[in-house]
């Protein structure tokens, strides 16, 4: 009777010990889940602000009669192709992050070209609501990158949690998946010198 | 052998967070001991006119727990002005933990380069467009004559002003005479709630988005009218802006946690 109580006792203090941990590890991964998610709303609600800028622009800039009109038409169409793109937080795999950071490059490509082109128009340049807009863009680039680099870091910490032992092997079973991150700026990898 | 793989990029990973963070560390100045708002690692300031400056900007942070903090530092090497502002703002936590209602004003002297970042509780008192006039019109001119001083406390008094809802270009003369708490009060009563009322009928048919019509012009003017007393403030007895705060006695009492979103505006001279 008790020799067979005691692999019975073994067993069940190890297969609830297995159970809470399952559960826990579980609950980890959906809270750090979530926390990715949280972060890629904000990325996303950053290039809308930034989309939603554009139309205003492009009107400011039509103004100047021989504006050209190719950057215009440049701009507005890589606008339409990168609201067009939007990715389902559920599937952040890199290969989807890659093309969203694409088609967003390429409206920062063909803006940076309109910036340039105002070089040219000395009245344009002094305008205020131009300047307004221009400071604004900026403003929303420089939350673009915050908010990515704040999505990459919550990103790094889940992909950690999945990878480490043993939380991979609870990830395999329930079918978590590592996410992308977005791809670190040029020059980020040189060596700063800073000087108080 | 995936396992084994998986391992390797781990602790690379690890690696290269270790060395980032290490130097993160080294490009930042650690939060000031005993803490202060305004910092001058570049002795631009002389040491009166950074305690004019830190005097006011405490005044202010006392009354109304916003803190402006004032930096300047060298050269911020490879990063961007902008960049390197909002992590030092994250690092130091500049303004309170739960509003997030602090502004870093940085100027990085070697590289003539300076940004007013704004924290996350800050960007709609202080949204981008107005940072960005603040620094074209108020510090940059400043700044090219070398007067630094005269910059940053025009700078900061407007963004005081801002930050207070404070857009009626009769107010800065009114804060002139200061005629004793109580009518402090009452200015802080009319301005935070009669004047907002007031606003709200305003139509707001411009490009800016967020704060109302009335924004656009009212700065301007404010703007103008700071400038005209710049020049007569050159010898310096314009100084108390915001001293008749009250409150001012004892020190600053340590930044708050506050964090940066990327909102703000810079420029270089």
């Amino acid at each position: 009777m008790k020799k067979f109580l005691i692999p019975i006792l073994i067993l069940a203090v190890v297969g609830i010990f297995i159970y809470t941990k399952a559960v826990g590890t579980y609950n980890t991964f959906v809270q750090s889940e979530e926390q990715v998610n949280g972060q890629w709303a904000e990325v996303e609600t950053q290039y809308q602000r930034r989309a939603d800028l554009i139309p205003n622009l492009v009107n400011t800039v039509k103004g100047y009669a021989d504006f050209e009109q190719e950057t215009l038409t440049g701009v507005i169409e890589a606008r339409s192709k990168a609201t067009s793109m939007s990715i389902d937080p559920t599937n952040l795999t890199p290969e989807n992050i890659e093309q969203f950071q694409q088609a967003q490059d390429q409206l920062s490509g063909a803006l940076s070209r309109l910036l340039v082109t105002v070089e040219r128009y000395p009245d344009l340049k002094a305008n205020q609501n131009f300047l307004d807009l221009q400071a604004q863009l900026e403003g929303t680039e420089n939350r673009i990158a915050v908010a990515r680099r704040n999505f990459n870091q919550e990103v790094v910490a889940y992909n950690t949690q999945l990878r480490t032992f043993p939380n991979n092997l609870f990830a395999g079973w329930y079918g978590f998946e590592t996410k992308g991150t977005f791809q670190a700026s040029e020059g980020a990898e040189n060596a700063p010198s800073v000087q108080f | 052998m995936k396992f084994h793989s998986d391992h390797k990029i781990l602790s690379l990973i690890v690696f290269l967070f270790l060395v980032s963070s290490q130097l993160l560390a080294q490009d930042f100045p650690p939060a000031p001991n005993p803490p202060r708002l305004v910092n001058d690692f570049t002795q631009s300031l002389s040491s009166d006119e950074v305690a004019r400056l830190e005097q006011k900007l405490v005044a202010y942070n006392d009354s109304t727990s916003t803190q402006i903090a004032v930096v300047l530092i060298r050269s911020i090497g490879q990063y961007d002005i902008s960049d390197y502002a909002f992590r030092l703002g994250d690092l130091w936590g500049i303004g309170g933990g739960e509003n997030d209602n602090g502004i870093l004003i940085l100027a990085a002297m070697e590289d003539r380069k300076v940004f007013i970042a704004t924290g996350y509780g800050m960007e709609g008192a202080v949204p981008d467009a107005l940072a960005n006039r603040i620094v074209d019109n108020l510090i940059v001119p400043s700044f090219k004559m070398e007067a630094y001083y005269q910059g940053l406390d025009q700078a900061t008094d407007m963004i005081i002003k801002l930050a207070s809802g404070e857009y009626k270009a009769e107010d800065i003369e009114s804060k002139g005479n200061s005629g004793g708490a109580i009518f402090i009060f009452l200015l802080f009563i009319f301005l935070f709630v009669i004047l907002p009322l007031l606003k709200n009928r305003n139509d707001n048919d411009n490009h800016m988005g967020g704060r109302g019509g009335g924004v656009d012009l009212l700065t301007t003017i404010m703007l103008a009218n700071l400038l005209g007393g710049g020049g007569r403030g050159k010898f310096g007895d314009f100084s108390s802006g915001g001293g008749s705060f009250g409150g001012g006695g004892g020190g600053f009492g340590g930044f708050g946690g506050g964090s940066f979103g990327g909102g703000g505006a810079g420029g270089s001279w």
